[in-house]
């Protein structure tokens, strides 16, 4: 069912997709501004939905493309939505002010971590030629981009965003292999990343009940 | 019938579930998570003569399967459940009493404990890695509220950090199946990742990419497993959390993580042989008896005391399975249990001195041999009974473990971890001997009385069994026998 998209363009597109990819990570790892990160984090999830629609042209899967639309709303309409809610509650503090790291040199960690994220799929590539398989190492790039916000970011919701993320990288990576995990298990995964992001949310608030701010610096009492 | 037992585990806390979120928690409904607990335990023991008796049994169209190894996990998810569902009703009202709990908290942390257990069943039961992977991670989500179930600052913060390094290390096990179920679909099995499939197809795998699959895997798992490098999350959550709620943590949930792990050390042994993941697991391992052994040392709050003993037993888990082998894997899965059953006891039981003393430093609880004999009984044997004094079964375990670890070649690992493990007893001992010794405070110092002295009977009962099985099983396995025999055939890939 469906035209066949033809090869040039499906790569071309499928490139797009890829760059768009870590570009919005690279820019999330850049700017401050909270409600920017947010911006940037729907956008990233449009290059998603639109990676999967892009494979879903090139099988002509029907079943694709409803995960194409699932993942655009899931990631476009609802993290983001969530995010936004929990950043209107923090009042003031909107900015990531002091990340552990400053931005030059996560950003030359960001390509420290594309150029490894390119060596340890090697294995990947070698087992198949597909053009796919050849965006496998950006999107692993996103996942490890993720990896470092979550732990150089000292505000809570900059560390939910990198969260989100690696999750975004994860599942890119899951439609770039076209390992088919189950569609059981991706309707479960998408499930769990919702709730742990409700969860997460919930907590920011009640952090800011407890103890005013969602800076984790704050969060010193449990050292031993 | 048959795939009605089967999903039983699942499906009677489930209802549990719904009936508290319906009816709220109250004098009549207190019991319904014992009950909830008894029949999950009773599935569980049903399901394991089946499988004995006729081989692995599935349901669901194949989501769900049941082989020994999930039958004996069940076996411990009920046995522990149960324990701690009993001394539920009292430590809720004790806390209503004093204060720091409403009948709405007891209702939510009802219901919470009760998806808690479903989630748990479930992942023992996925014949999926990928619905194991969903049902881990939904472990995570249920549990983060009752962690933060106190609202203070101490457990909001320990919540957070708690689902934060545990949604992270877990994603990276999902990227680990991901790699695997590419390699698998280039194996051409069709197998997905249905984990008998992936065991039959084990050696068509593409080993490079089979490598880093079981390396994100068992970092990722590890994670909730509680093993180093990524264990900073655990001690603040186990002491954080209500009583019964780290009694389940500690005594269940880490080895459900930690089969998680059992099962990829299967599919990384048949595709990459023994050596790749016996490297990797003798590393946390020995990191995690390492981390347990210096912050035990000098620490000076009970349960913290015992989350890090939990790790301390994570990282002899990991020692018994690198050194593989059918003896190995049946100490681990004894070990599992026996520390499971002293763990939670002395969770509850910690959690009753918190109740008593207001304060959850050891060095502000004295002479509780005077003041509570019976609840000092039981925190005095169960730490030696963690300590792997006979006749409790962690003795009987750690023994098996240690000698399948110097016969199969990792050697070297397990003295130096012996030299660890006796390390900890030593500090575990003198803590405790500090806390239930000394000369009885002034009436009105801390550790004043805050909650009725006597130790509510059924709450002791609950302690008190966990403490006799326990012993029971040192002695012999008795009817468990032939399930860990098949079950550590499995493990061991045999």
């Amino acid at each position: 069912m469906g035209v066949r998209v033809s090869d040039a363009l499906y790569v071309q597109l499928l490139n797009l997709a890829a760059g768009g990819l870590l570009l919005t990570a690279v820019l999330a790892l850049w700017r401050r501004e909270l409600s920017v990160i947010i911006r940037v984090f729907a956008v990233q999830g449009l290059a998603l939905a639109g990676l999967v629609g892009v494979l879903a042209a090139r099988e002509g899967s029907a079943e694709l493309v409803a995960v194409a639309v699932g993942v655009l709303v899931v990631r476009v309409g609802v993290l983001p939505w969530l995010l936004r809610r929990a950043l209107a509650t923090s009042g003031a503090d909107r900015r990531e002010t002091r990340p552990v790291v400053n931005v030059a040199s996560s950003l030359l960690a960001a390509a420290a971590l594309t150029l490894l994220a390119y060596a340890v799929s090697q294995p990947l590539v070698r087992l198949s030629p597909e053009p796919a398989i050849h965006a496998v190492p950006v999107a692993l790039a996103v996942v490890l981009i993720g990896f470092f916000v979550l732990v150089t970011r000292r505000r809570a919701l900059s560390q939910l965003v990198g969260f989100l993320l690696m999750d975004n990288g994860i599942t890119a990576v899951g439609f770039l292999t076209g390992a088919g995990i189950g569609l059981i298990v991706e309707v479960g995964v998408a499930l769990d990343v919702v709730l742990v992001v409700l969860v997460l949310q919930v907590l920011t608030g009640r952090m800011r009940e407890t103890f005013g701010a969602t800076d984790l610096d704050d969060l010193r009492e449990l050292r031993d | 019938m048959n795939s009605l037992l089967l999903a039983a585990p699942v499906l009677v806390p489930a209802l549990g579930a719904v009936g508290y979120v319906a009816f709220g928690w109250r004098a009549a409904t207190a019991w319904v998570g014992s009950l909830s607990a008894a029949l999950v335990l009773a599935a569980a023991i049903a399901t394991a003569t089946q499988v004995v008796a006729t081989g692995p049994q599935s349901a669901w169209a194949g989501i769900i399967r049941a082989d020994a190894v999930s039958a004996f996990m069940l076996i411990v998810i009920g046995a522990i459940g149960l324990i701690a569902a009993l001394a539920t009703p009292a430590y809720l009202r004790a806390e209503i009493a004093a204060g720091r709990a409403s009948s709405r908290t007891a209702t939510r942390h009802s219901a919470l404990v009760q998806s808690f257990l479903a989630t748990m069943a479930l992942a023992v039961l996925a014949a999926n890695l990928g619905v194991l992977w969903v049902a881990v991670e939904a472990t995570t989500i249920v549990t983060a509220f009752l962690v933060g179930q106190q609202r203070t600052r101490d457990a909001v913060e320990a919540a957070w950090k708690y689902v934060v390094i545990c949604s992270a290390g877990i994603a990276l096990a999902l990227l680990g199946l991901v790699l695997l179920a590419f390699a698998a679909q280039h194996a051409g099995s069709g197998s997905g990742l249905d984990w008998s499939g992936l065991v039959a197809s084990a050696e068509h795998l593409d080993p490079a990419v089979t490598r880093f699959a079981v390396v994100l895997l068992v970092i990722g798992f590890g994670t909730k497993a509680g093993l180093a490098p990524l264990h900073a999350w655990l001690p603040d959550a186990h002491s954080q959390a209500p009583a019964p709620v780290s009694a389940l943590m500690s005594g269940v949930l880490l080895s459900v993580a930690f089969y998680a792990v059992l099962r990829i050390k299967v599919i990384a042994d048949a595709a990459l042989g023994p050596d790749f993941i016996r490297a990797l697991l003798v590393i946390a391992a020995l990191a995690s008896l390492l981390v347990a052994a210096s912050l035990l040392l000098a620490q000076r709050d009970y349960k913290r005391m015992l989350a890090y003993s939990s790790i301390e037993h994570m990282g002899l888990l990991a020692l018994g399975a690198a050194a593989g082998g059918p003896l190995a894997m049946a100490a681990v899965l004894l070990h599992i249990l026996g520390h499971g059953l002293v763990k939670s006891v002395l969770f509850l039981g910690a959690g009753r001195v918190l109740q008593v003393t207001g304060s959850s430093r050891i060095g502000e609880v004295r002479a509780l041999v005077v003041r509570q004999p019976v609840l000092a009984g039981v925190v005095g044997f169960g730490v030696l009974a963690l300590i792997g004094l006979p006749p409790f079964s962690v003795f009987a375990s750690e023994l098996g473990i240690a000698r399948a670890g110097f016969a199969d070649g990792v050697g070297w690992a397990m003295g130096a971890g012996l030299v660890l493990v006796v390390i900890i007893a030593a500090a575990l001992i003198s803590h405790t001997s500090r806390m239930l010794l000394g000369s009885q405070p002034a009436p009105d110092g801390p550790g004043a009385a805050t909650a009725p002295a006597r130790l509510p009977v059924l709450a002791a009962a609950a302690m008190i069994l966990g403490l006799l099985g326990s012993a029971a099983l040192g002695i012999s396995a008795g009817p468990l026998s032939d399930l860990l025999q098949l079950a550590a055939d499995i493990l061991a890939g045999a």
